[in-house]
């Protein structure tokens, strides 16, 4: 039998995939525009037996998980930008505490209250760690809904692997629209290991007891902590770093893009294509290790590279940063909830080659 | 010969960080020996706070978890709901629950969450030396209160009566007030508390035990003077007992009617 593609949207998938990801604890808030993820987990999570509380806000619901994942669960939360920024303290406090955890900002304009049209404003918070102290998050960058439940899927199994948190960086654009799309395999959450560092059935694990902390006052210990993880986020450097590369091979401009401007930009490039001009997409799927090094690659190739963005430039800095003055590095973009047309990318473009 | 009196399982026999006539000591004990009493220490999880107590994982002989500054209940939900048949303790001061975690405290109340808080109160920010909480009396001196609470003039509002705030939440079904003064009071505190820690493990909704403890380094007093202080001062506007009893084996006139 083929297998059952599903028309979904993408906030909804996102769910789905999270739920079959043996998610076991999902805390929300309302805020748009991902209101539907919440409301299909309030449906779905309760009806499987699993937990579903609409928190008193976005920082209690980043604080229930960060309990539920101090049980060693999977546990999850979703948001937009501005009830993400308000998750940034839990954030902190769970790479603090090296606890898995999975967070999805279906993102809006800002900054401040903004607008509820989708942004790609959050690329700093998200890369930078996002809140106080020294730490990194993986983000992943879907572009379509079937990648968002993917990617959403994978997130689970990848926090628990380096036991940092991972934040999906979707979009409202991704969150609202409907696409076919295939969900993965569902995890019986009650086959998944008790974690040897979790809280709970200390007799049963025939260990001694576990304080789940990110406190420390001696300097030495915490540097050590601190020193210890950026070893991790090193092996995450060279194991995760993911990206799609669309015609890039004797493309003379190289657009860099993820997520919705991505879609755009490839839109963009299939006009130029179709006018004999020599463009291709670089996509980083994995904003988080950004892909510098395969972006530095194609810069010593001579490449000139072209970020397109819903921001006023934010990822731009890291594709400067791989191209480290090797190359020209361009800019555009549209901001405040507005999405580039792929006529504007194009001309954008052909502009730069002189066409 | 049978051991009569000891120094409970629950409870690491090292020296603390707390100060001379602090009373975080007495109440960490109670909550050890109730644990003890019920075989409970392989499948106890305190969340503690960030103050003074946030040490509790230092002394405790179980699990722990050390959340944000007054999102203790947020994370509790999320351990507890998890582990339905663990024994969670929410340990809190005034500064974290009544406070910064004021928003938690009550949502966590109102949605019944069957874990336990033990409140405890000490009408100042102790761990950062001495600030005005939202317990603080009026007239009290703090570091930021330098001339006493004052509500009116200053502006700094008025003690809160966090038991009797909760009580109108229908999810909460047990809410005690204690003491750590004397031998009475701390008798009647373990009482309270072992009364919580059962309802909890009956699965019955949210229980609380507030406790009144002397703080007298950041009180500025000899800690015998706390304790009459404490008397004299905050058990006659924080009054002692059962402020909310609606558990299943309540007595009949506190009983939920049917």
């Amino acid at each position: 039998m083929a297998e059952e593609i599903r028309l979904m949207k993408g906030n909804e998938a996102i769910g789905e995939a999270a739920i079959r990801a043996g998610c076991r604890a999902y805390f929300g808030y309302p805020i748009t525009p991902q209101n539907e993820l919440t409301a299909y987990m309030a449906r779905h999570m309760i009806a499987k037996g699993r937990t579903f509380i609409q928190a008193e806000s976005e920082v209690a619901a980043i604080n229930m998980v960060y309990g539920a994942a101090a049980t060693g669960a999977r546990a999850m939360t979703s948001s937009s930008s501005p009830g993400i920024s308000l998750k940034q303290e839990g954030i902190s406090y769970l790479c603090g505490a090296d606890l898995p955890a999975v967070v999805v900002n279906v993102a809006r304009s800002g900054p401040g209250l903004g607008g509820i049209s989708p942004s790609q404003g959050d690329y700093f918070q998200s890369t930078r760690g996002g809140g106080h102290g020294d730490y990194y998050t993986i983000v992943l960058a879907p572009k379509s809904v079937q990648e968002a439940a993917d990617l959403t899927y994978e997130a689970f199994s990848l926090s628990e692997k380096y036991r940092v948190p991972v934040l999906v960086l979707a979009d409202g654009l991704i969150g609202q629209m409907m696409e076919g799309v295939v969900l993965p395999e569902p995890i019986d959450p009650a086959t998944l290991p008790r974690k040897p560092y979790a809280v709970g059935h200390a007799q049963e694990m025939g260990r001694d007891y576990n304080h789940v902390s990110s406190i420390n006052l001696v300097p030495d210990e915490l540097e050590a902590k601190n020193r210890e993880r950026f070893q991790r986020y090193e092996v995450i450097k060279k194991e995760l770093c993911r990206y799609e590369e669309i015609e890039v091979e004797d493309a003379d401009i190289v657009f860099v893009a993820y997520g919705t401007s991505a879609r755009v930009s490839h839109g963009a490039l299939m006009m130029a294509r179709e006018r004999g001009l020599k463009v291709g997409l670089f996509r980083p799927i994995t904003l988080w290790p950004f892909p510098y090094a395969r972006i530095a690659e194609l810069a010593a190739q001579g490449k000139r590279f072209l970020s397109v963005e819903m921001s006023m430039g934010q990822m731009v800095e890291d594709v400067r940063l791989a191209v480290n003055g090797k190359s020209e590095v361009y800019f555009y973009g549209r901001c405040g909830g507005n999405i580039p047309s792929q006529e504007e990318v194009f001309a954008e473009v052909a502009r730069l080659l002189g066409k | 010969m049978e051991l009569a009196y000891g120094h409970p399982k629950s409870l690491k026999s090292i020296q603390t960080k707390y100060c001379p006539g602090c009373g975080h000591g007495v109440i960490h004990r109670l909550i050890a020996e109730v644990i003890d009493e019920m075989g409970l220490q392989t499948k106890s999880i305190i969340t503690n706070p960030v103050g003074c107590s946030i040490w509790a994982d230092l002394y405790f002989d179980f699990d722990s978890v050390q959340p944000a500054h007054g999102r203790t209940p947020a994370a509790a939900t999320g351990v507890k709901r998890m582990l339905p048949d663990h024994l969670v303790i929410c340990y809190q001061g005034d500064g974290d629950l009544a406070a910064i975690g004021t928003a938690e405290i009550i949502h966590a109340a109102n949605r019944g969450e069957k874990f336990t808080v033990i409140f405890v109160n000490n009408a100042i920010y102790g761990m950062t030396g001495g600030q005005m909480a939202p317990t603080t009396l009026i007239g009290q001196h703090a570091t930021t209160a330098p001339e006493g609470r004052d509500p009116i003039n200053a502006g700094m509002g008025y003690p809160i009566r966090v038991s009797e705030m909760l009580a109108t939440l229908e999810g909460t079904r047990y809410l005690a007030r204690g003491a750590v003064n004397n031998p009475v009071n701390v008798r009647k505190t373990k009482q309270y508390i072992r009364k919580a820690f059962e309802a909890q493990m009956r699965g019955e909704g949210f229980t609380m035990v507030e406790i009144l403890s002397q703080c007298p380094t950041n009180w500025q007093m000899k800690p015998l003077e706390s304790v009459s202080w404490l008397e004299q001062n905050m058990i006659t506007f924080y009054q002692l007992g059962e402020i909310k009893n609606t558990l299943s084996d309540a007595p009949a006139s506190q009983a939920p009617k049917a």
